[in-house]
């Protein structure tokens, strides 16, 4: 694997013939390139769902939080032998768990996640001054490393894809209640708190599953700017979802397809896409507000 | 005047059964020497009272006495202290379909999009586990539609909820609240931070839903008077005691004055209204004593 990458980074960049079936052929040939695919559309998926929720409940702050608390413990497992993967996810399930239970109301701690964050970040430092190999792994954990992603990868990411796309259905009405009208939900006996734990749990195992291919730094490009851009857009929640989906998987390939033909990095290429896209759809909604805001007929009624 | 008093028995109400553990069975609520505290702080106690089927009862009270405690009882949320509560028969329960509930309104982010249809769903299958059958979408969809129409919120209700004003998010909320067909409403303080037309239209929306629907309908409210008309008794939450009767027993200079140990005067003017005067320090005041949520929610 690696030294067909290795192999390919030293070849010229492949320059893009304009016959689409042909460039579509030659990309899919290398091995690297299918596995980059695949796991960045299973993730493209997990991370549109689950990011949708992210916007909506207000938790882009807890879910950075936690892919920093997973970056800890990815570090850690480097340091001390096991599995960075494994570390990532015990520590960022952990750090769910902890900030679920500490309030109904995730919204408005940001000091206590904060202090958290900052904690999680000194401790991946401390350990990743205990590993003694190379400061590629680090770097791989902070801004992903899709090109070396390998079969054994995928089949992680699609298990915890499929399992996580399983809860999100089965808890997807009340967790829709619980973010957009929580005191109503509660009465209604929506079980706040253990929904919250819930969808935090998914958050970390999204998280988890994103690293691998955008990495700790750039998991908002998957993980909330879809979210943001379709939360601004759409009026039915099942729309939302959709077009978060949507977004997240035309980020992530269109990065792949143009890192194949050039030499920027694909987790640049993926945020870049991601906030071009934001800055045009928030352009595109202010111009429109001003221009038409509601029927007149209730400007009276106002 | 003592101290638990209940003042004019409930015209519409089951007697009590004197025992004090049996509720009246026509009752809707029933509260036999209910308490109410908050954490260890007690908020209000010895509240005996039941709430007919259909009944119109106004919640007044300063700010802080615990009028949002009472529903939240009813709803089941929070224990009562000490007695007894019963709800259509029952121990409260979290949950309980029979009941809508409007909670105060916290101003909605402007940038949201979701229309208010979509909302209004929520009070219809939004407990509900999964993603829904795609086969019942329809009669969702026109349960939703009727309940919009009921508050007569059609002209905007497909508008995303961002948009709205005050008036309509509340037309809205009621809505949502209704969608389930309840037997009795909790409406906390719906007619707050409205201008006053829109005070009277959203009481007259919630009196004739209720009447067609034969709803019982708690409501919070700061005002009595865009009430009076439509509303059946008053319930008095002030001083640690629960009080309920007709406005012109409740809302009197000598049983308010007793009630607040101050010179209280009720004044009435030619079209029936009533200003209470001597109580400027809690007017002056309204949200001295409210407990602003942190940030956000």
């Amino acid at each position: 694997m690696n030294r067909a990458l290795a192999l390919w980074a030293s070849a010229a960049t492949p320059k893009p013939s304009w016959n689409v079936a042909h460039d579509v052929h030659q990309l899919f040939s290398y091995p690297f390139m299918r596995h980059a695919f695949l796991a960045g559309s299973i993730v493209a998926v997990l991370a549109g769902v689950v990011g949708y929720f992210v916007v909506l409940r207000q938790s882009s702050f807890a879910a950075h939080a936690l892919s920093e608390v997973g970056f800890a413990g990815a570090a850690g497992g480097i340091a001390y032998g096991f599995s960075a993967v494994s570390g990532l996810l015990v520590m960022s399930l952990l750090g769910a768990t902890l900030m679920g239970l500490l309030g109904k109301r995730l919204r408005g701690r940001d000091a206590v996640i904060g202090t958290v964050l900052a904690f999680s970040l000194g401790l991946g430092s401390y350990f990743l001054t205990r590993y003694k190999g190379n400061a590629s792994g680090a770097f791989g954990l902070l801004f992903g490393e899709i090109l070396g992603i390998s079969a054994h990868d995928i089949w992680v990411i699609a298990l915890a894809g499929a399992a996580t796309l399983v809860v999100m259905a089965v808890i997807y009405r009340p967790l829709l209640f619980s973010s957009l009208d929580e005191d109503v939900a509660e009465a209604r006996g929506v079980p706040i708190r253990g929904l919250s734990v819930a969808f935090l749990l998914l958050v970390a195992v999204a998280v988890t599953a994103a690293v691998q291919v955008v990495g700790v730094l750039l998991i908002f490009s998957l993980l909330v700017t879809p979210g943001a851009i379709a939360d601004r857009l759409c009026r039915t929640p099942s729309r939302a979802v959709a077009l978060c989906v949507a977004l997240s998987l035309a980020f992530v390939w269109a990065g792949l397809v143009v890192t194949y033909y050039s030499n920027f990095p694909v987790g640049f290429l993926i945020t870049a896409f991601a906030f071009g896209s934001y800055l045009l759809v928030r352009l595109a909604t202010a111009i429109h507000t001003t221009k038409a805001d509601r029927p007149p007929i209730l400007m009276n009624s106002r | 005047m003592t101290k638990q008093a209940v003042i004019a028995p409930a015209p519409l109400a089951a007697p009590a059964t004197g025992d004090g553990r049996a509720p009246g069975p026509a009752a809707d609520v029933t509260a036999r020497d209910l308490a109410a505290s908050y954490g260890r702080t007690p908020v209000w106690s010895g509240a005996t009272f039941d709430i007919a089927p259909g009944e119109f009862v106004a919640v007044l009270g300063p700010n802080g006495a615990g009028k949002s405690t009472l529903l939240r009882l009813i709803l089941g949320v929070q224990h009562p202290a000490s007695g007894l509560l019963r709800v259509m028969g029952d121990p409260p329960a979290r949950g309980n379909p029979a009941i809508g509930y409007v909670p105060q309104r916290r101003p909605i982010d402007p940038d949201v999009r979701l229309a208010g249809t979509e909302f209004v769903k929520l009070g219809l299958s939004g407990h509900r586990w999964g993603i829904g059958v795609p086969g019942r979408r329809a009669e969702l969809d026109r349960r939703v539609e009727e309940a919009v129409a009921a508050v007569g919120a059609e002209g905007y209700a497909r508008q995303p909820l961002g948009t709205m004003s005050g008036g309509e998010l509340q037309r809205l909320m009621l809505a949502q609240a209704v969608v389930g067909g309840p037997r009795l409403l909790l409406l906390d303080e719906p007619l707050a931070s409205l201008d006053v037309r829109n005070q009277m239209t959203v009481a007259q929306v919630v009196a004739h839903l209720a009447g067609a629907r034969g709803m019982a309908v708690l409501l919070i409210a700061h005002d009595v008077n865009p009430l009076l008309p439509v509303l059946d008794r008053v319930m008095y939450i002030a001083r640690g005691q629960v009080t309920i009767g007709h406005p012109d027993d409740v809302i009197t200079s000598e049983h308010l004055s007793a009630l607040y140990d101050a010179n209280v005067e009720v004044l009435h003017d030619s079209k029936g209204r009533l200003f209470v005067v001597g109580l400027e320090e809690e007017a002056a005041h309204p949200h001295r004593h409210e407990r602003v949520p942190a940030d956000g929610g």
